[in-house]
């Protein structure tokens, strides 16, 4: 968390990442990565877990950082990219396929937009080893864009398209990322929710509820909606 | 009065392009302005964090010449057109040039495809396919230029929709308005601090209408006209402002940069509402295209006139009554 000034830590890791970089990371740190990262959504989730293709590259000795992302870039006619900006998509829409995707990649770092539940750090990450960092913002496309030093590669791009394929990139001082989970499972985001639920009902006080009420999963302010 | 030349076709491309990539890349003044006030007051050390990396991200897109965020959202255009305006190869030519340059921006600034057909998922890696990009049009007495506005608004979160009644008042207003801010503001989906829009009055699409357009098409500080709908807009700013959330999510009171409303005349027994939060990248660009060839850009859309918020039958232009009171 924060330290009394109001500067927040930071932390540059190298990856592949290791298990005691990420013992030392405090929820609130600010960190800067080095290194691999691939990117992997909905469709590379899909492809390898539901249709049972294998990855297109080893992953486990490539790197153990997936960047839940799709680059804003083209294609060059000589078959070379041009990488503009990266910002992340949120994360809790991913939630079904982690499980086992953590187990197949051999992922410890996800990088991402939003974080999960403290459930799923909980059933997911912390059995795994593993950790989330979240992008800021959103989002810092312009900064994370200048952290890309090179694509090694876009696998899968001529028919997952330029948003789904599974890009390759080395990076440095890739960030700022802040760490929203820790090895314990605990979230940078639902200490955050805590804090700020207490004021809720102040706010709607006095304010009478409307002639025509609606069907939803819940009328309590404090829940959160994802997952 | 002879006919103002045909604006041409070619220019039309090429304003289009300009404002493609100009939105992508360069915060809007009057957003910049408003964040940086924010960012000076704010007292949650995590939501200072996160609009001192935004300001930073700014810089670093206009140095670099590369999009402030990677995802593109979904461009659209807003056209304006002078009554007096004559377009070379008509309307069908300005909506071609306008699906040329979303492709060819796309490609070369380059902006994240993200327009994708929403069942085969399939993706033609250039922001054009059915029904995208949309195109908005509205028209302006005594005018003969074009205006061609491009938003570049998020897709998926910050968006809802209710009926309310007008039994319900402003009390109604503000739960709906709360209700959307606390369900998108946790961990930031809304990209806050926003300018939130908020359509009140129409039909469902017109509300749904009138509230994005509030949203991205009018600039921080700008009040609505009418003093009753300018207070509601001052005490919604506020309200978001005191929930206790700031950027991400964290704690913190940077929420809402602005609050704009834009109301439409509606059912007798409804009060219909729409909220529309334009995120931590606000992209907008506009060129005016004049008849002689000049393409101004500025990045205030100037979409709500006193026309488009017309309350009579008849249309009487300021030029035309100043004429006849003379």
């Amino acid at each position: 968390m924060a330290e009394p000034s109001g500067k927040l830590k930071e932390v540059r890791l190298t990856t592949p990442v290791r298990h005691e970089d990420l013992r030392r990371l405090e929820l609130g740190d600010v960190v800067y990565l080095d290194g691999l990262i691939y990117t992997g959504r909905e469709s590379v989730y899909k492809r390898v877990l539901q249709d049972g293709v294998a990855p297109p590259v080893d992953l486990k000795a490539l790197t153990n950082v997936n960047f839940h992302c799709s680059p804003a870039a083209s294609r060059n006619a000589d078959g070379t990219f041009n990488v503009g900006a990266v910002t992340a998509t949120a994360s809790f829409r991913f939630s079904k396929w982690l499980p086992k995707w953590l187990e197949v990649s051999g992922a410890k770092v996800i990088v991402g937009k939003g974080g999960m539940s403290e459930q799923d750090y909980r059933d997911t990450f912390v059995p795994a080893g593993a950790v989330y960092l979240t992008t800021v913002g959103y989002g810092t496309g312009a900064l994370l864009g200048r952290g890309i030093k090179r694509v090694r590669d876009a696998h899968w791009i001529d028919d997952l398209g330029i948003a789904q394929a599974m890009w390759v990139f080395e990076v440095e001082k890739f960030g700022p990322l802040l760490v929203e989970s820790d090895l314990d499972g605990n979230s940078l985001f639902e200490r955050n929710n805590r804090i700020v639920n207490q004021g809720l009902a102040r706010l709607y006080e006095g304010l009478k509820p409307p002639s025509l009420a609606r069907y939803g999963e819940t009328d309590d302010r404090r829940d959160e909606l994802i997952g | 009065m002879p006919h103002a030349p045909k604006i041409a076709a070619d220019r039309i491309e090429e304003a289009a392009h300009t404002v493609m990539a100009k939105a992508g890349i360069e915060i809007p003044d009057d957003y910049l302005h408003g964040i940086q006030a924010m960012a000076s007051t704010e007292s949650g050390d995590l939501s200072a964090f996160v609009l001192r990396a935004m300001l930073e991200n700014w810089e670093a897109a206009k140095a670099d010449r590369r999009p402030m965020c990677a995802d593109t959202g979904v461009p659209r255009y807003y056209v304006k057109i002078g009554n007096e305006a004559r377009i070379e190869g008509g309307p069908v030519e300005l909506e071609r040039r306008i699906r040329r340059a979303t492709a060819r921006a796309t490609h070369d600034v380059p902006l994240r495809p993200n327009r994708v057909h929403p069942l085969s998922r399939r993706d033609n890696d250039n922001n054009v396919g059915i029904n995208a990009p949309e195109i908005e049009y509205s028209f302006e007495p005594d005018a003969d230029w074009i205006d061609v506005t491009t938003v570049h608004k998020g897709g998926l979160f910050g968006t809802d929709y209710r009926m309310l009644f007008p039994a319900d008042g402003v009390d109604g207003i503000k739960r709906f308005y709360l209700d959307t801010l606390i369900a998108f503001g946790k961990r930031g989906l809304a990209c806050q601090p926003a300018i939130v829009g908020i359509g009140l009055g129409g039909s469902k699409d017109t509300c749904m209408v009138l509230g994005k357009q509030a949203a991205c098409l009018r600039v921080v500080g700008d009040r609505n006209p009418d003093p009753e709908i300018a207070a509601l807009e001052d005490e919604l700013k506020t309200l978001g402002n005191s929930i206790g959330m700031g950027a991400m999510g964290f704690v913190g009171s940077s929420m809402v940069v602005d609050c704009h409303i834009e109301v439409g005349y509606t059912h007798t027994g409804g009060m219909p509402m729409s909220v529309h939060c334009f995120c931590l990248s606000s992209r907008r660009a506009t060129a005016r295209l004049h008849p002689d060839g000049r393409i101004e850009y500025r990045t205030d859309p100037e979409w709500f006139t006193p026309y488009l918020r017309r309350d009579t039958v008849e249309w009487q232009s300021p030029a035309a009554s100043s004429k006849k009171s003379a």
